[in-house]
């Protein structure tokens, strides 16, 4: 523990973090740049929420780390790991036990609280860039709220499939202004970003950091005629048996068994055993 | 205060003092209208608890800040400098500004940032003689229906909210209490 300052990260550092984690509370959806540092652990692991939770933990934290819904994949329980020994703060599994969660790639199904602060980890910031690879260009169009051109995408899928394909990082506008990327969480859980607790975005690679109030409008961009639909597959979780947590399609066996459980393991473990 | 008591007053335990302070700050600026206890600190007058803490938390080398009135003294700028290093500069270069609010007016001297960088604006500090949950009414981002703080000048404060998404953040500061008003409020005025 002593090998380290608090949380691993300089004061100087974690004080640029928090400055930059102030002006994007206060201007909610918009892409603050910070001066990302290197991390003990590679890009793709989540540098950006690391460092997101460095400069936001206290030693009282209990921390919360999910990896696509689940706390035991080696990505979720290295992150943990570090906290543990550089912040020296309590850990859970359980939802609602936790004071701060890291999550990639989803929001627990549980209905978070005002006491708790969720961090995402961020690998593609720009909601704009796979039209427009400028950055230059893209602060420009949000500036401008020049966001016509992500509708026609939006749109050319409607008329391709039928119906809009983007089922992950589905864009949204953060309170009537800023359209933003909810980082690759299903569409499912967009509607979930209207919730009580604060939403900090971390991207290390990137260097971006954003934030989304509590209670703040998160509106999932659609059409009159083609309204957003948080989608999940048409089953109940074959473990727990709940109907309204978003699954995955996970093969059993050499024969191809499929089963659809829960991709939150923590909200399908407390549903079996309060069953049991 | 005397010479000896410029070293004084910094945070006894930066890390935790300052992740305890900042969490605080980040409460109160993601639900404008709380009211938060923020402590650490123990600055020269005329500067509050509150405010002294958040200059720790938040300022070094690579931020300017104004001082404005009463708050820019000798013992002020001595303290702020040996803590966090940060430079002094004017009201209209600033990345923090503290005061009063009427040692800190006119709102119009401030960075409000640009339209394709509008988080390159100043944070007001503003000591206030009360903070209470009474007064102007606040709505939007971080505000579940609706709250009530005691404010400046809501008039001004209007005028700021205007400029969204660019334009200026506050926290209020009280003894060892704060709360904070980003641009991103709607204030209706009371009555
Ligand atoms: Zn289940």
């Amino acid at each position: 523990m002593s090998d380290y300052n608090f949380a691993y990260l300089d004061e100087q550092t974690k004080r640029m973090i928090r400055r930059a984690i102030l002006k994007g509370l206060a201007v909610p959806g918009y892409q603050v740049p910070f001066a990302s540092r290197e991390m003990p652990m590679p890009y793709g692991w989540g540098t950006g929420g690391v460092q997101v939770s460095a400069a936001t933990l206290t030693p009282e934290d209990r921390l919360k780390v999910i990896d696509q819904g689940a706390d035991d994949t080696t990505n979720a329980v290295s992150i943990r790991k570090f906290f543990e020994r550089t912040a020296g703060v309590a850990t859970t599994e359980m939802t609602q036990d936790a004071t701060v969660i890291q999550t990639r790639h989803r929001i627990p199904e549980a209905e978070l609280t005002e006491d708790q602060i969720l961090v995402y980890q961020v690998p593609i910031p720009e909601p704009l860039r796979f039209l427009e690879p400028r950055e230059t260009e893209t602060r420009k169009m949000h500036s401008l709220q020049e966001y016509g051109l992500m509708h026609v995408k939006l749109y050319e899928d409607i008329s391709q499939h039928g119906a809009i394909s983007t089922a992950y990082a589905y864009p949204v506008r953060v309170a009537e202004r800023y359209v933003m990327d909810p980082s690759p969480i299903p569409k499912f859980d967009n509607p979930k970003m209207e919730m009580a607790a604060i939403q900090l975005f971390g991207a290390g690679r990137e260097q971006r950091i954003y934030a989304v109030p509590p209670y703040t409008r998160v509106v999932s961009l659609d059409f009159e005629d083609y309204p957003f639909e948080a989608t999940k597959a048409d089953h109940a979780c074959d473990l727990c048996g709940a109907e309204d947590s978003y699954l995955d399609e996970v093969i059993m066996d050499d024969a191809g068994t499929r089963m659809f459980v829960c991709s939150d393991t923590d909200y399908c473990r407390s549903r079996r055993e309060a069953a049991a | 205060m005397d010479g000896s008591n410029l070293y004084a007053g910094g945070f006894r335990d930066a890390p935790v003092d300052a992740a305890h302070a900042f969490r605080a700050a980040m409460t109160a600026m993601a639900r404008p209208g709380d009211i938060r206890r923020i402590a650490g600190a123990a600055p020269p007058a005329p500067l509050s608890v509150a405010a002294g803490t958040l200059l720790l938390t938040l300022c070094d080398p690579e931020t300017r800040v104004h001082l404005g009135g009463a708050a820019d003294n000798d013992a002020v700028r001595q303290w702020l400098s040996f803590h966090t290093g940060a430079p002094l500069c004017d009201a209209g270069e600033a990345d923090f500004a503290l005061g009063s609010w009427a040692d800190l007016m006119p709102l119009s001297r401030y960075r409000i940032g640009t339209p394709e960088y509008p988080d390159r604006s100043a944070t007001l500090i503003v000591e206030c003689e009360t903070l209470e949950n009474v007064g102007a009414e606040l709505s939007g981002p971080g505000i579940r229906d609706t709250a009530r703080l005691s404010l400046p000048d809501a008039g001004a404060l209007q005028g700021n909210a205007m400029l969204y998404p660019l334009g200026c953040d506050f926290f209020f500061t009280c003894g060892d209490r704060v709360a904070a008003l980003p641009r991103s409020t709607t204030i209706r005025a009371e009555g």
